[in-house]
């Protein structure tokens, strides 16, 4: 995040070529884009086309209630990848982890680069908003809810990344002592594009910035505001190992053969029925693993509320509750209130036995 | 409220509701039953009524020949049915966990591909006993608001369950959240209709077998 | 005093127990039980499926017995029973039921929807909404002892006509005897060889036995109209009877619903159990034949087959004494379709012969029985019970068909080797 202020208006081809990348391994990460993004081969032109011609859009980074997590997925990539390449192409004009200025230095630089490109700049959000008391979290005096509603008025998009931003994550947990919202909570007026995750998949993200700037367009989303492309399938459907689930063999522990062997994690607690993600099928640490893959069941990072979604070692099909006590409770009032209905029963039928009035063949005519 | 949250509330406050209505309704219609009572038998007996009784319990389950001839459809579609929902409800991987909870009891599962079959041939023959009903004189003649609710609360797990399976329409923690409040609501029904046959069938062959059974009679 | 609604329903609400409230609680409206009803499967009418019979008593049930029921009826939910309905229920209930059991054993759910039909009948009798044929006989059972207005010394002649036919001496009211015997109406009127017959075979086999002149008649009215109050006061003359002479047990004669009433109903309706044994003749036969007291000459080479009362065999219990005692003259028994306990009613049974508004459908399901017998081409049928006897030669009759009719003891006394 070096990168020159003055460079600012070279389109992304000139700052690749400039940086040794030759137009052959331009294309490979052309084709493997469109690949992620499920795209035909014949938008491969498309692609390369859009991001040579691009002028290195403005980016802002806001981060609210966060832990960094998601700066630290984005930015922890092994090797030189498609997405560093990708953050070598963007103007990343603020972001108070990464970026070299601190205090009003830091605030100047982002309102600047608002008024530069009023109407045309990205805003990507991490961390959700405290509302209730905005002096939960501020950032230079500047209250998160201020900062996101002034930052977002000039913006043409906002990406929300990781589940804090996009659904309030755990600062929303319960009792969420913050009253921490999630960014389409409060702003209403602009697209919003969630990318969830905690922390959501590195090559997801980027994989929605060139989608931005290939197309300028917002792409297809869910009704959670996700992109199709990478929120489409649940992790079961993509799952390596769901034959495991379909043959009806689980892991019954970490420990057991049915672990050993890779078996299906559902009974474990695993919620990749009820997650959509990319995991399954990007996988993490350039494309090494996923949670799923190193034993462990998916805890279903990516949906809304998912650290009150009765806890992650409890199969889907589990109550939360203790329903067995509950049920036992209720058999036994069940059985004092049969008794009882029971008995006013019993004392109405001998009253017909007392009202009985004896039948003799006088009584058979009316 | 958003899915994920509908879900987590037909996992908790959902199951916990429809537990205790189901619990206090069974126990409370079984008690309302059994406090009646029965006179004892005065009369000299020929055969064991206790015996006949519990024979009655497992034998009523096959018709003689002659029966099944002229029922064969009813029996059959029955017998599908009854022994579909037992397969779905019981063997189904996801379905044990939850008795296991609920139960702490476990038993082996069959695989999905198989409860996936099993449900669509139910769905159908259940579809199929719907039109018969209507169409056959005397079930139509026999039929009230009973039979069909108890029917519709019945399916309506079946299908959506099989539509959660397969992820047809919404997203899964939606699918799985209709699914399980389709069966909170057979849950909160049940004692209150015909479907409580499934609890007094035993009691019901068991006074038919005793009754015939005291009189020498094997029911 | 006279019959009213109030009454009726009060009847409905003193029938319910914890069996009626199971079979009630489990019945999935199937309609199985219509296929096992002759009135069903011959004249194709749903609303003669059996457990419709019962509804009087199931809304009674429902209302009187059950949470929802209950609430209901406060809030003016749910059908009630009414006077108006009662009447309508009434040639379901009494022309279309012989109370038969077959639907009883077929319930896939196990409902003894019989018991619940004749325990519908209490409410129905008690309300006014009984046949006046069975009216007329039940009043004739307690003014006169006998619904066919037979009076002892109707009797008295029969036996004095045997006496002199056959040289035996018929023994009446013989204190300390071993066996009381019973007649019913129709074998003293229409079948006085079964008095001879029986005379015969207990010479034969050296039975102690008397007919009492206090009761004889052993046929109830009050079952089958549905009066507990009226059949308990003709049970009681029994037990009377049966005390004064000191006997150890009581034969109910071939008369399907005079067993169920003296063997099964009898202590329960008068409340106590009793101090003598009571037996079907086929079970005394059978015991007689157990311990090689009857001889018989020769066998019958006739194709022969027999029909069970519903009474004596599927609700009475006495189904293989009937077979034994066949085997011992028979060579070629054959089995009607559905035998033994499943067998089909003749049509007449359950206060049906005695309801004259109930011919034409009685006969009308006979078809049931023609179709039976002309699945297995037989030279003669043998039953147990002369309400059968009477209906199936009515029904041979109305349908064109040759075929005696036989009693089984009568066949027995005729077989016997007197030498």
């Amino acid at each position: 995040m070096t990168k020159d202020l003055s460079r600012k208006d070279r389109t992304l081809g000139e700052t690749l070529r400039s940086q040794g990348v030759s137009r052959r391994s331009f294309l490979k990460f052309c084709a493997a884009t469109a690949s992620m993004m499920a795209l035909p081969p014949s938008m491969i032109p498309t692609i390369a086309n859009a991001l040579e011609k691009a002028r290195r859009p403005s980016v802002i980074w806001l981060s609210f209630q966060e832990c960094t997590g998601c700066t630290e997925s984005l930015t922890r990539a092994h090797t030189a990848s498609v997405e560093s390449l990708i953050f070598d192409s963007i103007s990343l004009d603020y972001h108070h982890t990464l970026q070299a200025a601190a205090g009003h230095a830091a605030e100047a630089a982002r309102e600047a680069a608002m008024e530069e490109n009023h109407g045309k700049y990205l805003v990507v959000v991490d961390g959700s908003i405290p509302n209730g008391n905005n002096g939960y979290s501020t950032i230079a005096g500047i209250s998160n809810y201020d900062m996101l509603i002034e930052t977002a008025k000039g913006a043409a998009a906002i990406v929300t990344v990781g589940t804090c931003a996009a659904f309030g994550g755990i600062p929303h947990a319960k009792p969420n002592p913050t009253g921490a919202v999630s960014v389409s909570d409060i702003i209403k007026d602009k697209p919003i594009i969630n990318v969830p995750g905690c922390p959501p998949i590195p090559v997801v993200i980027t994989g929605v910035l060139t989608h931005f700037l290939t197309f300028g367009t917002i792409p297809d989303l869910d009704n959670l505001g996700r992109p199709k492309t990478f929120f489409g399938q649940s992790i079961h459907d993509r799952c390596y190992r769901r034959p495991f689930y379909d043959k009806g063999l689980f892991a019954e522990t970490f420990d057991d053969e049915g672990a050993r062997q890779g078996w299906c994690l559902y009974k474990l607690g695993c919620k990749g029925p009820t997650t959509y993600n990319a995991c399954a099928t990007t996988k993490w640490n350039g494309g090494v693993s996923f949670p799923i893959e190193a034993g462990h069941p998916c805890i279903g990072c990516s949906e809304p509320n998912f650290w009150d979604g009765g806890g992650f070692y409890k199969a889907i099909s589990i109550p939360t509750e203790n329903i067995t006590k509950t049920t036992m409770y209720a058999a036994a009032a069940g059985v004092a209130a049969g008794v009882a209905i029971g008995a006013t029963g019993r004392m109405k039928k001998s009253a017909a036995g007392k009202a009985h009035q004896k039948v003799t063949i006088d009584d058979l005519e009316k | 409220m958003t899915e994920t949250e509908l879900l987590t509330w037909a996992r908790g406050p959902g199951f916990q509701i429809a537990s205790i209505i189901f619990a206090l309704g069974i126990m409370l219609r079984l008690g309302e039953i059994l406090m009646l009572g029965r006179k004892a038998n005065l009369a000299e007996a020929k055969g064991s009524a206790m015996s006949s009784g519990l024979r009655t319990v497992f034998s009523r389950t096959v018709p003689d020949a002659a029966t099944f001839k002229r029922s064969a459809f009813t029996v059959t579609a029955g017998y599908i049915f009854h022994i579909g929902l037992f397969v779905v409800i019981f063997l189904f991987a996801p379905h044990i966990l939850f008795f296991k909870d609920l139960l702490h009891v476990s038993w082996p599962a069959l695989p999905s591909p198989v409860i996936d079959a099993t449900s669509v041939i139910t769905i159908i023959t259940l579809v199929i006993v719907l039109v018969h009903r209507l169409r056959d004189p005397v079930k139509r003649f026999l039929s009230n608001y009973d039979d069909y609710l108890g029917w519709f609360v019945t399916i309506l797990p079946l299908i959506t369950g099989y539509i959660a399976f397969h992820r047809v329409g919404m997203t899964a923690p939606s699918l799985i959240a209709i699914h399980l409040l389709s069966v909170q609501l057979l849950m909160v029904v049940f004692p209150f209709t015909k479907l409580m046959h499934a609890f007094t069938i035993f009691l019901a062959r068991w006074y038919n077998g005793a009754i015939s059974g005291y009189r020498g009679v094997q029911s | 005093m006279s019959a009213s609604f109030e009454k009726g329903y009060n009847a409905l609400k003193e029938q319910v127990d914890a069996s009626v409230a199971s079979f009630f609680s489990s019945c999935v409206h199937c309609g199985m039980c219509s296929e096992a009803c002759l009135f069903f499967t011959e004249t194709g009418a749903p609303e003669r499926t059996p457990i419709n019979k019962t509804e009087p008593l199931r809304r009674v049930w429902r209302q009187e017995y059950t949470l929802l029921g209950r609430l209901g009826k406060i809030f003016g939910f749910g059908k009630k029973v009414t006077d108006d309905m009662l009447a309508e229920w009434e040639t379901l209930i009494y022309d279309s039921c012989t109370l038969c059991g077959r639907c009883s054993m077929v319930c896939p759910v196990g409902n003894d929807i019989t018991d619940m039909i004749r325990k519908t009948r209490e409410g129905m009798a008690a309300s006014g909404h009984a046949p006046p044929g069975l009216i007329g006989a039940t009043k004739r059972a307690v003014t006169i002892g006998s619904p066919m207005g037979v009076k002892l010394p109707a009797l008295q002649a029969q036996i004095a006509h045997v006496e002199n036919d056959t040289g035996m001496t018929i023994p009446v009211d013989v204190e300390g005897a071993d066996y009381m015997l019973l007649l019913s109406s129709m074998e003293i009127m229409n079948f006085p060889e079964f008095i001879e017959a029986v005379a015969k075979i207990f010479k034969h086999a050296g039975v102690s036995w008397t007919i009492s002149s206090d009761a004889f008649e052993a046929t109830n009215s009050g079952i089958q109209i549905g009066s507990s109050d009226i059949a308990a006061e003709l049970v009681q003359r029994i037990v009377d009877a049966a005390a004064k002479l000191k006997v150890k047990n009581v034969i109910s004669p071939e008369c399907g619903h005079a067993y169920m009433a003296i063997r099964w109903e009898g202590p329960n309706l008068i409340g106590k159990s009793y101090d003598f044994k009571v037996v079907h003749i086929l079970e005394l036969l059978d015991d007689l034949r157990k311990k090689d007291r009857l001889r018989v000459k020769g066998r019958l080479k006739d194709r022969l087959t027999y029909h069970d009362p519903c009474q004596i065999s599927r609700r009475g219990g006495v189904i293989d004494e009937p077979r034994n005692l066949i085997g011992m003259f028979a060579d070629n028994f054959v089995e009607m379709p559905d035998p033994g306990k499943m067998n089909w009613c003749c049509g007449a049974g359950g206060g049906v012969s005695s309801n004259e508004r109930a011919d034409e459908i009685r006969l009308r399901v006979f078809q049931r029985k023609k179709d039976q017998l002309d699945a297995i081409h037989v030279d003669g049928m043998i039953s147990a019970c002369s309400n059968c006897r009477i209906h199936l030669e009515d029904g041979l009759e109305e349908y064109h068909m040759e075929l005696p009719v036989l009693s089984l003891t009568e066949t027995l006394a005729e077989n016997l080797d007197e030498s």
